[in-house]
């Protein structure tokens, strides 16, 4: 039930990868003499519905398609005994959101998951990620040709978790993945949303949204590989830090290799520092190996709370605390609306709102 | 019957070389109905003293008065001086991404009227203001002043202060950067609402243009952080052949 000691490199914090990360507040995550336990932590929320299955099956029957260099995603791999795997039908269309649940152990734990989105099928599934954690998991999502899968993972944890996390999604021909990664809980998050694609003419868009309030470290660090021809990808993150120690990482690399003829790729990354004593790091990276492309850019912004904005609002009687409220939403707006839910979204922002009230921003 | 008193109002900014005095004894009353054109040179202090009036952070009150109706408005907070009654229309409405317009309306006329207005009459309300304004319809979804030209802008705030129905409203330069057709559009607008509200106007300008379309019962000319000289229309007729070459060598 323990991990297994192994050989592999442990982040000392001078990385590149790992430069920017506490590695004290890792609870232990990383480091090989501490004992993880092998545990299934996810779970289906409401009952199987047709076009879909899900199960739990031994890790050697269902291994890692694709490969990383994250010290922790490889000690997950190696403790990890059993995997869930969600599996949607060929074909089927899943109208309603398929919603995964932590069920969470008392320990700092590893799992992994697996979600196939079979050929032509079209689905949203959301990872719910909530209560109190050490957790190290990775998501595997592979799509299938011409398959539609919308993945929307929320880290609403309670406020000493920490989650470090893969969501690796391999997009086969034709295929279109949507992301939607929403962190505003946890004392420690840092997730790896990365995407490669197996064949020809597949779509990535990658949304983001985090919220940072005092003492929060929330990073994300998003990989796009292009390592096929004729595929698109969108990255757009948004943050919003408040409260003394507030930390947020974004990093994007986007790497287009010199086979990816006709890659199209954007990204952006924005961040909106409402107080003092809050810090964003935001790191573009594109790196192209071929000239025969549609497009490739990126951008970064990052800029204090406009004071302008604020004073129109409320020239019109909207009271201070509910025009920076609007100002925020209106920040978010354009990920959060993709959510789709309006209880999600209300959900969503009542807990900005709350944590907000506690820092006094 | 409302009325916006002035009295020997002193506004500074905060700047590199300390406090600069930029309105030097401001003394202006205005009534319900009355329209009062403020002209002068650009630099003379005519924005300074409408934001001060609005309660913009940027300006620090020296000495002097505001009260509408009585009641001391320099004490209020930006959002109260809107409830009390005042609006500003601004020369650069500010951009709010991802705020829609009608969010931004409701929101603002919930604020106001101290509870949401009914959804039917509403809508139907924002609709026939709009269709006045010659806005189409598609404006409410987009987001406020975000990629707006610059007589949309200025629709916008009309729009507003339509909606909004304060009892003085203060027009910043709402005529510049508008062409013949917007100008005519604004200015019906803020002669409707006048009518219907007998809304106070302080109309702010730079140019006589616009009182063609809004005529002016006083026209108080502005220099120097200070009103320098009054009148009736016909001082704006003067302005239109001199220029405020006189003012401003004084």
């Amino acid at each position: 039930m323990s991990a297994l000691p192994t050989n592999y490199l442990t982040p000392s914090g001078r990385e590149e990868a790992w430069r920017f990360t506490p590695l004290k507040r890792l609870n232990g995550l990383h480091d090989p003499a501490t004992v993880v336990a092998d545990r299934i932590s996810i779970a289906l929320s409401g009952a199987v519905r047709p076009g879909f299955t899900i199960a739990t099956v031994k890790a050697a029957d269902l291994p890692a398609k694709s490969s990383t260099d994250d010290a922790i995603i490889q000690r997950v791999r190696a403790t990890a005994s059993e995997v869930t795997h969600l599996q949607i039908a060929q074909e089927a269309v899943v109208a309603e959101p398929i919603v995964l649940t932590r069920t969470l152990g008392s320990s700092s734990e590893f799992s992994r998951t697996v979600i196939t989105a079979g050929a032509h099928s079209k689905a949203t599934v959301i990872v719910e990620n909530s209560g109190q954690a050490t957790i190290g998991e990775e998501i595997e999502l592979r799509l299938e040709a011409g398959s539609n899968l919308t993945f929307i993972t929320l880290q609403e944890w309670s406020e000493n978790t920490v989650h470090l996390g893969r969501h690796h999604a391999i997009v086969g021909r034709d295929a279109t993945f949507n992301s939607i990664t929403v962190t505003i809980g946890g004392s420690l998050v840092r997730l790896l949303p990365t995407v490669e694609y197996s064949d020809q003419g597949g779509s990535a868009e990658l949304l983001g949204l985090y919220f940072a309030t005092d003492g929060q470290h929330l990073e994300h660090r998003v990989h796009v590989d292009h390592g096929i021809p004729n595929a698109k990808s969108r990255v757009t993150y948004k943050g919003v830090l408040a409260g003394d120690q507030a930390r947020t990482v974004w990093i994007g690399d986007v790497f287009i290799r010199g086979n990816a003829e006709g890659t199209d790729t954007y990204e952006l990354n924005k961040n909106l520092l409402l107080t003092d004593g809050a810090r964003a790091d935001s790191v573009p990276n594109l790196e192209i190996e071929t000239g025969e492309i549609v497009g490739a850019g990126h951008a970064s912004t990052t800029g204090r709370f406009d004071d302008e904005q604020l004073f129109y609002l409320m020239s019109r009687g909207i009271p201070m605390a509910d025009a920076r409220r609007l100002v925020i939403r209106g920040f978010f707006t354009e990920i959060i609306n993709k959510i789709g839910s309006e209880a999600i979204e209300e959900r969503l922002m009542s807990r900005i709102d709350s944590q907000l009230e506690k820092v006094g921003a | 019957m409302s009325q916006l008193v002035i009295k020997d109002l002193k506004v500074g900014v905060e700047t590199e070389s300390g406090m600069t005095e930029i309105l030097r004894g401001v003394d202006l009353t205005i009534n319900s109905g009355e329209v009062h054109a403020i002209m002068g040179p650009n630099g003379s202090g005519k924005s300074t003293l409408a934001y001060s009036i609005a309660g913009h952070p940027k300006y620090t009150i020296l000495g002097g008065s505001v009260t509408l109706d009585g009641v001391d408005v320099l004490e209020m907070s930006v959002d109260e001086r809107a409830k009390a009654g005042l609006f500003l229309a601004m020369q650069y409405p500010v951009e709010v991404p991802g705020v829609s317009v009608a969010n931004f309306l409701r929101t603002a006329a919930t604020a106001l009227r101290g509870e949401a207005p009914k959804v039917r009459t509403w809508v139907g309300e924002v609709k026939e203001a709009m269709t006045k304004l010659s806005m189409d319809p598609s404006f409410s979804e987009r987001s406020v002043n975000e990629g707006f030209s610059g007589g949309e802008k200025k629709r916008h705030e009309i729009l507003q202060m339509e909606l909004l129905k304060p009892k003085i409203a203060v027009l910043d330069e709402t005529d510049s950067g508008l062409d013949v057709d917007a100008l005519r559009i604004v200015s019906e607008g803020v002669n409707r609402v006048k009518a219907e509200q007998n809304l106070g106007i302080m109309l702010i300008t730079h140019y006589t243009r616009i009182l063609r379309y809004i005529k002016p019962d006083f026209v108080h000319v502005f220099a120097g952080g200070k009103i320098v000289e009054e009148g009736g229309p016909e001082l704006a007729e003067r302005l239109e052949e001199k220029g405020y070459a006189e003012y401003v060598k004084a």
